[in-house]
């Protein structure tokens, strides 16, 4: 029998039964549906996660002093004081793949204001942070080299801090926040940039001249990390080995020792939190796909209920002439049609799952064509796995006991 | 003189049931030409349904020789037997064995979808003469559960016939029947074995048999009788009964 003729042959015989077709269908159907559904939720939130840390700024740079063990005992990180100004002042003027640099320094204090306050750590960064994290100003102005030589009392605030001290709605540019008892001068406000995607709130944040920090504040000459951006997102390795160079040189390490400091590029961070994502969306897939094996268990009982139903019909066949190939063939294509067409439906339906989510979600809405190709290979797949053994029992029966059978 | 059409000599079956051997068929041998209608009869045990089995190529001979249409079955494979079921066999069968669900047209054409020397535009044209050779040619789009026990035993016939095959194997072919039906059945049969077909009908009701043209008789696996019959005419048949009803 030629194909054309079985395939004939095996939709008259699935239209013969709708019902029982429909249903088993269905199995494959939700299979399929929640495999493509989870997937492209999976992808869509890995899309959303990356395209948020690039929000942060995708070629920057962290250096920070490296882990610290004194006695044995991990001082954590950024515990050592190896980064100083000057490293800042040799990276500022020998890089070439950097486009801006800035050193930060870190100091808890309750903020004050009127009869407000609000708690929150002040980073004494360089003007050029702004740059390099992706911040920008809403009003006012910010801190500028001058002010950094001078140790100026100034500082650029986040919406959150405003919200938090002024709740009056006063203008916060030109008051004076009262940092403990070091009073600063606002000059600026940052431009609201919300949560980030590990979901802490960029906004609560307030920016100083590092060195106010670190001589007003704290008392200290070393950074307890730095920020740098490489001047494309492809030059952020060169630019890390460049940095990494220069600082080993400064710090008189020798070859074979290990560096004092550790640098981290955001693509490193994308590359991590997408495997972690990636893992999930797998994870999803794999407890989806658990249904995919019911759906196809589904096929195989119906199969096999089919086969033995259908005896007569298989003794007939046999008889008028079809070889045992042909038997076989007919009940492989019925299965293998039933989980192609369940499969197609089960597409569609998760597309349309996953466009509902990701509308409800506010994610991208992603169309995995490897979700797709994938359950279609899946599907067939199945369809012959789980069909393989019902049409070998039809095949091998005796034409003449399976006449007689009633 | 006329060709021969099947010939079997000195058939033995002999079937293992537990540790005993039965042997259903010892030493059967004879030959039917060309345009014979051969009833074979018997009592149940004799043996006629294992011959049938045999003749219909679902089955081989522990021992002797088949030949049907010149071809010796001994050597062939499973599917040369299928293929040779399909081009030189038409089976009648006892309950009919038609598809549920499908068309008079559709069941019709089925052998041809397992041969492929026709090709599919010349099915339908094939189906269509064979349901007009039974006289189904009105009822071609009809299901199965629409039609009469003797319609869809045409409909088998016109299933036996499509493929043009050397013989018409019949198994009981009226057993499932009332007396007038199977009348109009014989009389069909006999329309065809007038138009040149060749025959072979199982049954174990005498007067069926004397609608055929030959009588072989089988008892204990064994031929006990193969003679001539005086040929009684179905229609006649059909309109004496038609007679009695209508005094």
């Amino acid at each position: 029998m030629n194909i054309g003729n079985l395939i004939k042959v095996a939709f008259s015989s699935l239209f013969r039964n709708k019902m029982r077709t429909a249903l088993t269908m269905l199995g494959i159907v939700i299979g399929i549906a929640s495999v493509i559904a989870m997937v492209s939720i999976g992808q869509a939130s890995t899309q959303s996660v990356k395209s948020e840390l690039s929000s942060m700024g995708s070629n920057m740079i962290m250096i920070m002093p490296a882990r610290q063990q004194r006695g044995g005992v991990d001082m954590g990180m950024t515990s050592s004081k190896s980064l100083d100004n000057k490293d800042l002042e040799s990276l500022v003027k020998n890089t070439r793949y950097v486009a801006d640099i800035s050193p930060m320094v870190s100091s808890n204090k309750q903020l004050i204001y009127g009869n407000n306050n609000h708690s929150c750590s002040i980073n004494g960064v360089s003007a050029s942070y702004l740059n390099i994290r992706k911040y920008e100003l809403k009003e006012g102005i910010m801190f500028t080299d001058d002010d950094v030589k001078r140790y100026n009392k100034v500082c650029v605030i986040g919406q959150t801090v405003v919200n938090e001290l002024f709740t009056d709605g006063e203008n916060p540019i030109g008051k004076t926040i009262r940092f403990g008892s070091i009073p600063m001068t606002v000059i600026g406000v940052l431009a609201e940039k919300g949560q980030n995607g590990m979901g802490n709130d960029q906004d609560d944040i307030v920016l100083a001249p590092y060195t106010t920090i670190q001589k007003r504040f704290l008392g200290i000459n070393y950074f307890n990390m730095m920020f740098a951006s490489a001047i494309s997102e492809e030059e952020s390795e060169l630019a890390a080995t460049e940095i990494t160079y220069i600082l080993r040189s400064n710090h008189g390490i020798k070859a074979g020792q290990n560096d004092d400091f550790d640098i981290r590029t955001q693509e490193e961070l994308v590359s991590t939190i997408s495997s972690v994502t990636g893992l999930m969306t797998t994870l999803l897939a794999a407890i989806a796909s658990i249904s995919l094996v019911v759906g196809g268990i589904g096929i195989m009982n119906i199969m096999y209920v089919t086969v033995t139903e259908r005896t007569k019909e298989i003794g007939l066949r046999m008889a008028i002439g079809a070889h045992n190939r042909d038997i076989k063939l007919q009940f492989l294509s019925e299965s293998v049609i039933l989980s192609l067409i369940g499969g197609v439906i089960g597409v569609i339906l998760g597309l349309l799952i996953s466009y509902v989510a990701s509308r409800l979600m506010k994610m991208p809405f992603v169309v995995s064509e490897m979700a797709i190709l994938g359950s279609f290979i899946v599907c067939a797949l199945t369809g012959i796995f789980f069909g393989w053994y019902p049409a070998k029992k039809a095949a091998n029966m005796d034409p003449i006991s399976a006449l007689r059978y009633e | 003189m006329a060709k021969d059409i099947l010939k079997v000599e000195k058939l033995e079956r002999v079937f293992r049931v537990g540790s005993e051997d039965v042997r259903a068929l010892r030493g059967v041998s004879f030959t039917i030409t060309e345009g014979e209608f051969v009833s074979i009869m018997g009592t149940s045990g004799s043996g006629k349904s294992t011959l049938l089995n045999i003749l219909g190529c679902l089955d081989t001979p522990t021992a002797g020789d088949y030949i049907i249409d010149g071809v010796s079955i001994k050597k062939l494979s499973k599917n040369e037997l299928s293929t040779l079921r399909n081009r030189k066999i038409g089976f009648v069968f006892q309950n009919y064995n038609l598809l549920a669900r499908t068309t008079a047209i559709e069941n019709v054409e089925l052998p041809l979808f397992y041969n492929s020397e026709v090709p599919a535009k010349e099915r339908r044209d094939r189906a269509v003469a064979a349901l007009k050779l039974v006289g189904l040619e009105s009822r071609m789009e009809h299901m199965p559960n629409q039609l009469s026990g003797g319609q869809q035993q045409r409909v088998a016939i016109a299933r036996a016939l499509v493929n043009d095959p050397v013989i018409l194997l019949a198994d009981e072919a009226t057993g499932n029947l009332d007396t007038r039906t199977s009348y109009e059945i014989m009389s069909l049969f006999q329309d065809l074995h007038n138009q040149g077909k060749t025959i072979a009908f199982v049954t174990h009701e005498p007067d069926i048999a004397t609608f055929t043209t030959r009588k072989i008789k089988l008892r204990d696996g064994q031929i006990i009788e193969d003679t001539p019959i005086d040929t009684q005419s179905a229609a006649a048949a059909l309109s004496a009964i038609n007679l009695i009803k209508e005094d």
